[in-house]
């Protein structure tokens, strides 16, 4: 179904009168604002839109119907008329006791799923003791070293009931398998086991900067999980291929979905290079999009990326099943829109993010809380981030029917203009040679750089208003809000554990695990029948810690230096 | 012609925290202003960071964390700082930090610090204004 051509052109004359006699000469007695009419990324908006923004929009081939090709609508049926979207709240904070207890305690209040933080030194492959751990633990999540931490950490918690979301890439495959050995010690079978790694390596090199070993063993480890995952975890996501870096750390809107996009391109290369065929691992990949101040742009975005995912999956990689096609998203409001002042202004800003993610059809969202330009939130403030979601599922209606913009002249041009702009960058990262090495020549980073300062230019120039920071500013001011502490004293703790770990764990056992791991990273039959996951398993129960482990991929592999760009 | 020597800005990023837009966009807008701007790159140790300012001869510097570890990265560089006998360099701040953190590093030593929605044409200024170098 598409709009006829005789109908379109009579549109065009009647739009061309109206333009004269009814907007002439209201522009004459009343013009329009001076403001720049562009979205949070800058892209310009038009006065209007009509069937002549659109005029080759096809229906069943462009939107279809929800759950199925090309999924534009959503990706259920039923969507929230079904269940709603998980509620999932990411935290972590000081020590694994602290952090248990705040997921119990929003388990209580109505979250649906766990999403774990971990603090900078597990991340980065440190363990708490390590000079470059100094000053860092505990402080942007929990501070995991060991299985014994994650022990702590997941203690009474309905593992087989509710999925967990795991917040780690250079060091993922370390916090799996901790997962993975506590759901053993809790007698829950493999195929039981359900829950997200975000594992998205490239993002880091792009974005979030948190990269350890060079890009090909990091591929390397990216994909030993996706295949290990495919084997034994039929419920578990291997990888959550993630824009919300990438737009945090300045990219616009469009630059977020093709940029994620095409890192997505770039493992389902690596997976079929590995030997698996896309039907088999496809199904498992999830995706993560940040959610900004232009509500429309947001949908738009969330919209093409289905559509556009839907057919590289079915038309250039050949995927026959339509799981494979499905992008499922979880998606997070903008910690990068939320400003020092006058933060509780921040609590509407995330309403409005959140309300455009559950428009654009997520999965899964966590919503910022009001105190996060200024640290870790309080669980006063967690609370009411999670109550935003909660009043948007029951109290604004939008959920009763699927995709509700659907249809809307603006929405559909812009879902277009999205998918178009993204194409295009596609095509100029495949002229680079692919991803990864438009990645070692800067190009993503640099693009990325360009927007942050733009952005930043805007909003100085007033080009951009953000309320309490340009405009509307309250010069009386006081920041009343309460802000989370990190006890001090925790990296003591941190260090007085590791060392009795050391000493009481058993040291052959360790050893061994420890060779046979060094033996499968120096091996170069990565995706045969010596993957090292299993190698990092049996490691991780032997007790050895984060850092040991990272430490002797370290020095198998090397460090990647990051070329600096400005 | 005047050859007046350029303002020299170190912007180091101290720590694990690989947040950098603040200190990229800082480090620009302090380049697009005419200061010499050099930008140290991720995962510096305040050791590295203090040596680099010596060896560039920098009259300020900007340290950006956003990872909650600044109590413990920004004091250590002014203490060192002091220890290698250099007093005149102007160190100033930004990141995600919380007021009554503010005042106990501007206590120890670090001249300004900037949160989010902070202006970069802030900074210049103030660095115009109270370099202490001669």
């Amino acid at each position: 179904m598409t709009f006829d051509p005789e109908e379109l052109k009579r549109l065009e004359q009647e739009k061309a009168r109206w333009e004269q006699q009814t907007l002439g000469s209201h522009l004459e007695r009343a013009p329009e604002r001076s403001d720049p009419f562009t979205t949070v990324s800058g892209k310009a908006i038009r006065r209007l839109y009509t069937p002549l923004d659109v005029p080759n929009l096809d229906y069943q081939e462009d939107l279809g119907f929800p759950g199925e090709y090309p999924f534009t609508r959503g990706v259920q049926p039923t969507m929230y008329r079904g269940r709603f979207w998980t509620m999932r709240q990411y935290s972590g904070f000081g020590s694994a006791e602290e952090t248990n207890r705040r997921y119990r305690y929003l388990l209580e209040q109505g979250q649906m799923g766990l999403s774990v933080a971990f603090h900078l030194p597990t991340l980065m492959g440190y363990d708490s003791d390590h000079p470059m751990a100094a000053g860092e633990v505990g402080k942007c999540g929990a501070a995991i070293d060991s299985l014994q931490d994650m022990e702590v950490l997941l203690r009474g918690l309905p593992l087989d009931k509710v999925t967990t979301s795991m917040t780690i890439t250079s060091t993922a495959a370390v916090a799996w398998a901790m997962y993975i050995a506590v759901c053993e010690q809790m007698g829950i079978a493999y195929d039981r086991i359900g829950g997200t790694l975000q594992n998205d390596i490239l993002k880091e090199y792009i974005a979030q900067k948190e990269y350890i070993f060079p890009l090909q063993p990091s591929i390397r480890l990216v994909t030993d999980t996706i295949v290990f995952g495919s084997r034994h975890f039929p419920k578990w996501n291997t990888i959550s291929i993630s824009g919300y870096h990438i737009r945090e750390a300045g990219a616009t809107a469009l630059q977020e979905l093709a940029f994620t996009i095409a890192d997505g391109i770039t493992y389902v290369e690596e997976g079929i290079r590995a030997g698996l065929d896309v039907d088999e691992f496809a199904p498992r990949l999830s995706f993560f999009w940040d959610i900004h101040n232009d509500l429309f742009e947001e949908i738009a975005k969330f919209r093409a990326a289905r559509r556009m995912w839907a057919r590289l999956m079915r038309e250039r990689f050949k995927a026959k099943s339509p799981r494979s096609w499905i992008l499922r998203t979880h998606s997070q409001t903008a910690g990068v829109s939320l400003t020092a002042q006058q933060p509780y202004v921040n609590i509407a800003r995330v309403a409005l993010q959140a309300l455009a993610g559950v428009l654009g059809g997520t999965q899964s969202l966590h919503t910022n809380s009001m105190d996060e330009a200024y640290a870790l939130p309080t669980q006063e403030a967690v609370t009411i981030a999670l109550r935003t979601q909660q009043v948007i599922a029951h109290e604004t209606g939008v959920t009763n029917t699927v995709d509700p913009l659907a249809g809307s002249y603006f929405v559909e041009a812009l879902t277009n203009e999205m998918e178009e702009g993204a194409l295009e960058y596609l095509r100029r990262i495949q002229e680079l040679g692919g991803m990864v090495r438009a990645i070692e020549l800067g190009f993503p980073q640099q693009e990325i750089a360009n927007s942050a300062y733009a952005y930043q230019r805007a909003v100085e120039r007033e080009e951009k208003v953000i309320v309490g920071v340009n405009r509307f500013v309250d010069e009386r001011e006081q920041r009343p809000i309460p802000i989370l502490s990190i006890d001090e004293a925790l990296q003591q703790q941190q260090v007085e554990r590791l060392a009795l770990l050391r000493k009481s764990r058993d040291k052959d056992r360790w050893n061994r695990a420890m060779d046979a791991l060094r033996a499968a990273a120096l091996g170069n039959d990565p995706w045969g029948k010596d993957l090292l996951m299993p190698k990092i398993l049996e490691a991780v129960k032997a007790y050895a810690t984060v850092g040991e482990i990272i430490g002797l991929l370290r020095e198998v592999w090397g460090e990647y230096t990051e070329l600096n760009i400005i | 012609m005047s050859s007046e020597r350029k303002i020299r800005v170190l912007i180091a990023k101290p720590g694990l925290d690989g947040h950098d837009r603040g200190a990229k966009v800082i480090a620009r807008a302090f380049r697009d202003a005419g200061f010499e701007v050099i930008y140290t790159g991720l995962r510096q140790t305040p050791e590295m960071i203090v040596s680099a300012a010596i060896q560039e001869d920098v009259d300020a510097i900007g340290l950006s964390c956003l990872s909650g570890a600044h109590m413990h990265l920004f004091p250590k560089v002014m203490e060192l700082l002091k220890a290698k006998g250099v007093e005149d360099i102007l160190v100033f701040g930004g990141g995600t930090i919380p007021d009554e953190d503010i005042s106990k590093l501007k206590a120890c030593g670090v001249a300004q610090v900037y949160t989010p929605g902070a202006s970069t044409q802030d900074a210049i200024a103030f660095v115009r204004e109270n370099l202490t170098r001669k």
